[in-house]
């Protein structure tokens, strides 16, 4: 089936602006029109750094067909999860406010044949995380993937999302986040080498509400997530953590615009990332928007890109747009650095052999964000993943 | 029962300008059961001495040998000198973010010894060998040397010293940067670490204190990539009262 949705008011995005500069790259004017949206040609701001050609068309008129994918998932006591379509998807469709602003959101929101849909009522506490398995199964096929994730208020939950297998996807997940909710929503990108990822999380956060996001990316051809935030009221806290590895051909990219439109609201962006192999490639585009009416407000973002052979590179872009001088604190950063020989040279002057050496370091490159993603069941599974990683450079040549 | 010996080590550094030469031609032997100081004025090459012995990638060794127990030193990967027994103490101990103390200890401490300590004793010997350096336990779940102050630094070095328990020991200013409680502190670790056998000491220092209490057998001036003149620990005190002047102003060569 095909879904139409219905252009509306939203005031949470363009209502808030309140400076005339609206021609801002920061905040471009989305539409659901699929036909407002051209395809991209590469140059624009937002696609500069995507290596089209590799995409399948999927970000422009590649023929969504029916999943390949497999949906799978647990529902812990109190939680409602469930694939819906017709007048039921279209009604939660456009939930966090998302006006999409590329064509393959669009696309998405209009043909996707169905939404996965999550939902955590108000004062629910969720006692263990809600694991959804996306399962690719075949890459040839292009697919469109909706899912909507419903927290209401005072609701605690983790969601995460684990995308493994062969697909070619483009997804839009949207998340909202009623008043003072406390929510954890991971997504996992431990595709196959084939996968071709495009995926739009937008996320609304209610007043004194928190919104974790955790983006990790390991597999796939060609993944792109752009993780998005604005606020509903004053007071919403966002974290948003990432954590990927490159390996020789992939391209992992990592986008994120966090619009303080609200007063009070804060922000905290990590990303790390490690590279090896030729042509290995990872974007960090770090986009943060503070509004004029978003006094008292605290944000602070960083990436850190570790550099473990030659023929990588790593792009890395903090952007911050401040309208009002009444903030309480703004500050990025960004370093792409070698590995270090100093250290190498440290664990191996104790006795430590430097393959295992070399291990413990990029382990300590990522322990904070692992220690902060905060499922414990996942901390594990992540520093194997790191660990596999690193094993298949065994004998690749490292950076001296 | 080990000896290390340098012999006539010639070591350069890569500049902008092509290689520099450090060390021109040191020769030393360090027996078990001896203790020597090397003094020696800033710049005169003791930690790349040092570093060298230890196989550190940025020195080129350009002639020279260096044997433990006969075995070449130089042919060694870093991580297998330590194991062989070489241990050095650096004058700046570098972090590692991310990684904690007691996980760090654990890993070389199984590294060296080829299998990993007991839990339970393991733990008891950590805390030991913290306690006695005064390093607060809470130390070990830091990340290894981050945020550390000098001293504390130096401290844990000690205490890696005294888990690892090797060979020879290589100590690069150790004294350096500790308050008078905690030179005492790191002499005993140093002593103790001498007295678990026979063991081998390299101590380079700017200082004579340090000499009070880890009493040297053999004391080297340093001068210039060479050793300029051996003494016993008279030496030490000699040069706490004249200086290097007599061997940088000397021409080059004039040895005692
Ligand atoms: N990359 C380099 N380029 C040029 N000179 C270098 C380089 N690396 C080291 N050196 C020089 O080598 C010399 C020996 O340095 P080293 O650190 O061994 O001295 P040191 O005796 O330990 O001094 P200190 O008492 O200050 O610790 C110094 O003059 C130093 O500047
Ligand atoms: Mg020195």
């Amino acid at each position: 089936m095909i879904l139409y949705v219905t252009v509306t008011e939203t005031p949470n995005v363009a209502g808030a602006v309140e400076t005339a500069d609206v021609a801002s790259h920061l905040h471009p004017v989305g539409s659901f029109d699929v036909a407002a949206h051209p395809i991209p040609s590469g140059r624009e701001e937002i696609w500069r750094f995507t290596p089209l050609k590799r995409l399948r068309a999927l970000h422009g008129d590649a023929v969504l067909q029916p999943g390949s994918a497999l949906f799978r998932w647990n529902t812990p006591e109190g939680v409602r999860a469930e694939i819906v379509d017709g007048a039921e998807a279209r009604e939660v469709r456009g939930v966090s406010g998302l006006v999409p602003n590329t064509r393959y959101a669009a696309r998405v929101l209009a043909e996707a044949p169905t939404t996965l849909l999550v939902d955590v009522p108000a004062d629910v506490e969720v006692g263990e995380p809600i694991l959804v398995d996306l399962t690719g199964r075949d890459a040839t096929t292009a697919e469109a993937v909706d899912v909507v994730l419903r927290f209401g208020r005072h609701s605690r939950a983790v969601v995460v999302l684990n995308h493994t297998g062969s697909a070619t996807m483009a997804q839009v997940v949207e998340v909202s986040v009623d008043d003072g909710a406390e929510v954890s929503v991971v997504s996992l990108q431990d595709w196959a080498d084939d996968a071709v990822h495009l995926s739009h999380v937008e996320a609304a956060v209610g007043r004194d509400a928190s919104y974790k996001h955790v983006a990790i990316s390991f597999g796939g051809d060609v993944v792109r997530m752009d993780s998005n935030v604005h606020y509903r009221g004053p007071g919403g806290s966002a974290e948003l953590f990432g954590l990927y590895f490159a390996d020789a051909g992939q391209h992992l990219e990592h986008r994120l615009f966090v619009d303080h439109n609200e007063p009070r609201t804060r922000s905290n962006v990590v990303y790390k990332g490690a590279l090896q192999g030729d042509g290995a490639h990872t974007v960090w585009v770090g986009n943060v928007l503070i509004r004029k009416a978003a006094e008292g407000i605290e944000t602070y973002e960083q990436n850190r890109n570790l550099v473990l052979t030659d023929g990588c590179r790593a792009d890395s872009v903090p952007n911050l747009e401040i309208e009002t001088g009444e903030i309480e604190g703004a500050g990025h950063a960004s370093t792409t650095g070698r590995f270090d020989d100093e250290q190498l040279f440290y664990l191996q002057s104790r006795g430590v052999p430097e393959d295992e050496a070399r291990r413990l370091v990029v382990h300590g490159f990522f322990n904070d964000i692992v220690r902060k993603i905060g499922v414990p069941a996942l901390e594990e599974r992540l520093m194997a993943a790191v660990e596999s990683e690193l094993a298949k450079n065994v004998t690749a040549e490292v950076v001296r | 029962m080990s000896t290390l010996e340098i012999r006539d080590l010639h070591v350069s550094v890569d500049t902008e300008d092509g290689p520099k030469e450090i060390l021109k031609g040191v020769t030393l032997t360090i027996r078990a059961g001896e203790t020597h100081a090397i003094m020696g004025p800033n710049g005169s090459g003791k930690s790349t001495l040092a570093y060298s012995v230890a196989g550190h990638p940025k020195y080129q060794i350009t002639s020279g040998t260096v044997t433990l127990d006969g075995q070449d030193v130089l042919a060694m990967s870093v991580d297998e000198r330590a194991r062989a027994g070489l241990f050095l103490a650096m004058q700046y101990p570098v972090e590692v973010p991310g990684v904690s103390v007691s996980n760090f200890l654990r890993t070389a401490k199984t590294a060296v010894s080829g299998e990993a300590p007991k839990l339970r004793t393991w733990i008891k010997d950590v805390n030991t060998a913290m306690d006695r350096v005064k390093m607060e336990r809470s130390f070990a779940q830091r990340n290894v040397n981050e945020g550390f102050s000098g001293g504390e630094k130096k401290r844990h070095e000690i205490v890696q010293l005294e888990l690892i328990d090797p060979a020879i020991a290589v100590l690069d200013e150790t004294d350096s940067g500790l308050d008078i409680d905690a030179l005492r502190i790191v002499s005993a670790g140093v002593n103790r670490f001498k007295e678990n056998g026979d063991k081998g000491v390299l101590l380079i220092t700017h200082y004579t204190r340090i000499l009070r209490y880890i009493v040297p057998d053999f004391v080297h001036v340093f001068v210039d990539g060479r050793i300029a003149e051996e003494g016993g620990s008279e030496l030490a005190e000699k040069l706490e009262a004249e200086g290097y002047a007599a061997y940088v102003d000397a021409p080059a060569g004039a040895q005692a």
